[in-house]
């Protein structure tokens, strides 16, 4: 994640979580296993095939799905295609800059796209128009406009709840408008390590000391479906394990609390 | 993971289309200091791959705003060459090896004692000449063993595998077909002396119990990967008696 002259404290702010941690305290009062208040708004973008702006803490964020008609790729001729991307945009952070997708925001969407895509949230097989010359091409566009950590699980929130609202245009195609066909919800849980402590949804201040973060990404049935170690640093397979099952957990509540 | 297919990936006394068990390694071969120009080097062979890493530096790191007063910064650069898979790839970085790039960096830097070069950077080229599955742990592995060979202080090695699932069963070291076709790919990347994990992703479609036994698989083979790397650097290192009185 970026630097800036908030790096600069982070020595004494170290300090200062580390301490209130080894209480059970964050900076903003959470227990370490508890995500932040997220203020989710379907339908935000009228103009998309589905939208939603997500506020997680300070971190706000914007997700618009497209769905245009196009060609398959070769090797899957009959399924639709998807695909994912993330721009952090410049007045989201100091230290962000205009231009094409850095590693940071391609990391973001990656992890984003897979653990959609491995979830089989959206059945591909539906969004076939004519087998291997024309299927339905669900763009996810995420725009990060404010950002106070967390984009991984703060893009993985608005996707989902973009498409869970996206309607196919099938009349562009002489067929009728659908509902976008969504099975499964993925819900991805991101922890970062700092000190022995494994902190859940970090904000900005807890992921400039991160010793390693990690996402975790399952779906109903509690299976894991993508997963990404980041940053600098490592993790125990003890470490590893109490993070699945913070996330399996974790992910039930916010499938409950936002996506019934 | 990949598309579904009819191909059976595991055959009826439960091995796999190369004859391998489930717990089985493909043939994997490293040697060190294979280029002339590169403060350090290494040519891994890992099944069907054949993948070369190079380091260079510590050296001043340069734009000079990225320097980092603290400590050395470590950039890894893989790259799959135009003619390494069946389609040919577009030459350039895309999104997939700008994130291998990113994950990778990180999981050597945080080898590396890095606090001992403040203002510089350590460069690591990993260049896939033929990719077969796995290619960046391999790329990672044989990073580690380039770092090395160039001198470079580390507080161990990076040593990594993979593990899957397919047809229904866990398996490690996935081969090019059980990549396309397998239901779960998991890459994993240690320090071997004491299994500190600093690398790991997963796609797919894997239970507990699946995660579980795929992660004891890859933490029963890396000390036979590592001492694969041990040797070669070792092997790169001549004692020559010089007789004498």
């Amino acid at each position: 994640m970026p630097r800036d002259e908030l790096g600069i404290l982070s020595e004494i702010k170290r300090g200062y979580i580390l301490r209130q941690l080894k209480e059970g305290k964050r900076g903003d009062g959470r227990s370490p296993d508890q995500f932040r208040e997220a203020i989710i708004t379907v339908d935000y973008v009228k103009r998309a095939a589905g939208s939603a702006m997500v506020q997680l803490g300070r971190t706000k964020v914007v997700a618009g799905v497209k769905v245009e008609a196009g060609e398959p790729f070769p090797d899957t001729p009959n399924q639709g295609v998807l695909t994912t991307n993330v721009e952090l945009l410049p007045m989201a952070f100091p230290t962000f800059e205009a231009g094409p997708p850095n590693e940071g925001s391609i990391e973001v969407a990656r992890v984003v796209d897979r653990g959609i895509r491995e979830s089989k949230m959206i059945d591909l097989e539906a969004l076939v128009i004519e087998p291997a010359a024309k299927v339905w091409i669900v763009f996810i566009d995420i725009d990060v406009i404010d950002f106070d950590g967390n984009l991984i699980d703060a893009c993985t929130l608005a996707a989902v709840a973009a498409l869970r609202s996206a309607v196919v245009p099938g009349s562009a195609e002489g067929k009728e408008d659908f509902k976008l066909p969504v099975r499964n919800i993925p819900v991805s849980v991101t922890m970062v390590k700092i000190g022995d402590n494994l902190v859940v949804d970090p904000d900005l201040e807890e992921e400039q000391i991160s010793q390693g973060r990690i996402t975790v990404t399952t779906t109903e049935d509690g299976r894991l479906r993508a997963m990404q170690k980041g940053d600098v640093g490592w993790f125990t397979m003890e470490e590893i394990k109490k993070a699945i099952s913070t996330s399996a957990n974790v992910g039930k509540a916010l499938r409950e609390k936002y996506f019934r | 993971m990949g598309t579904q297919s009819d191909i059976k990936l595991i055959d009826e006394n439960g091995l796999r289309l190369d004859g391998r068990k489930p717990g089985d390694l493909r043939p994997l071969k490293i040697q060190a200091g294979v280029l002339e120009r590169a403060d350090g080097s290494a040519l891994i062979e890992w099944g069907g791959n054949k993948i070369i890493a190079a380091v260079y530096g510590p050296r001043e790191a340069y734009p000079k705003h990225n320097q980092d007063i603290n400590k050395a910064i470590v950039k890894a650069r893989y790259n799959m060459a135009a003619f390494s898979v069946d389609e040919r790839k577009r030459p350039g970085p895309d999104r997939r090896s700008i994130e291998i790039s990113k994950v990778l960096s990180e999981a050597l830097e945080s080898s590396i004692m890095v606090e001992q070069f403040p203002r510089a950077q350590i460069d690591v080229f990993i260049e896939v000449i033929q990719a077969d599955a796995g290619t960046r742990i391999a790329g990672l592995t044989a990073s580690s063993v380039a770092i090395a060979d160039a001198g470079i202080p580390m507080r161990d090695f990076v040593t990594g595998c993979t593990a899957g699932k397919v047809d229904g069963k866990v398996v490690l070291d996935l081969s090019k077909e059980e990549d396309n076709f397998g239901q779960a790919d998991l890459p994993i990347a240690v320090l071997p002396r004491n299994n500190r994990i600093v690398l790991m992703q997963m796609d797919g479609d894997l239970t507990l119990e699946e995660f579980d036994q795929a992660t004891s698989m890859i933490m029963g083979a890396i000390p036979r990967i590592n001492e694969i790397q041990r040797s070669a650097l070792s092997s790169r290192i001549k004692v020559q008696d010089s007789g004498g009185e």
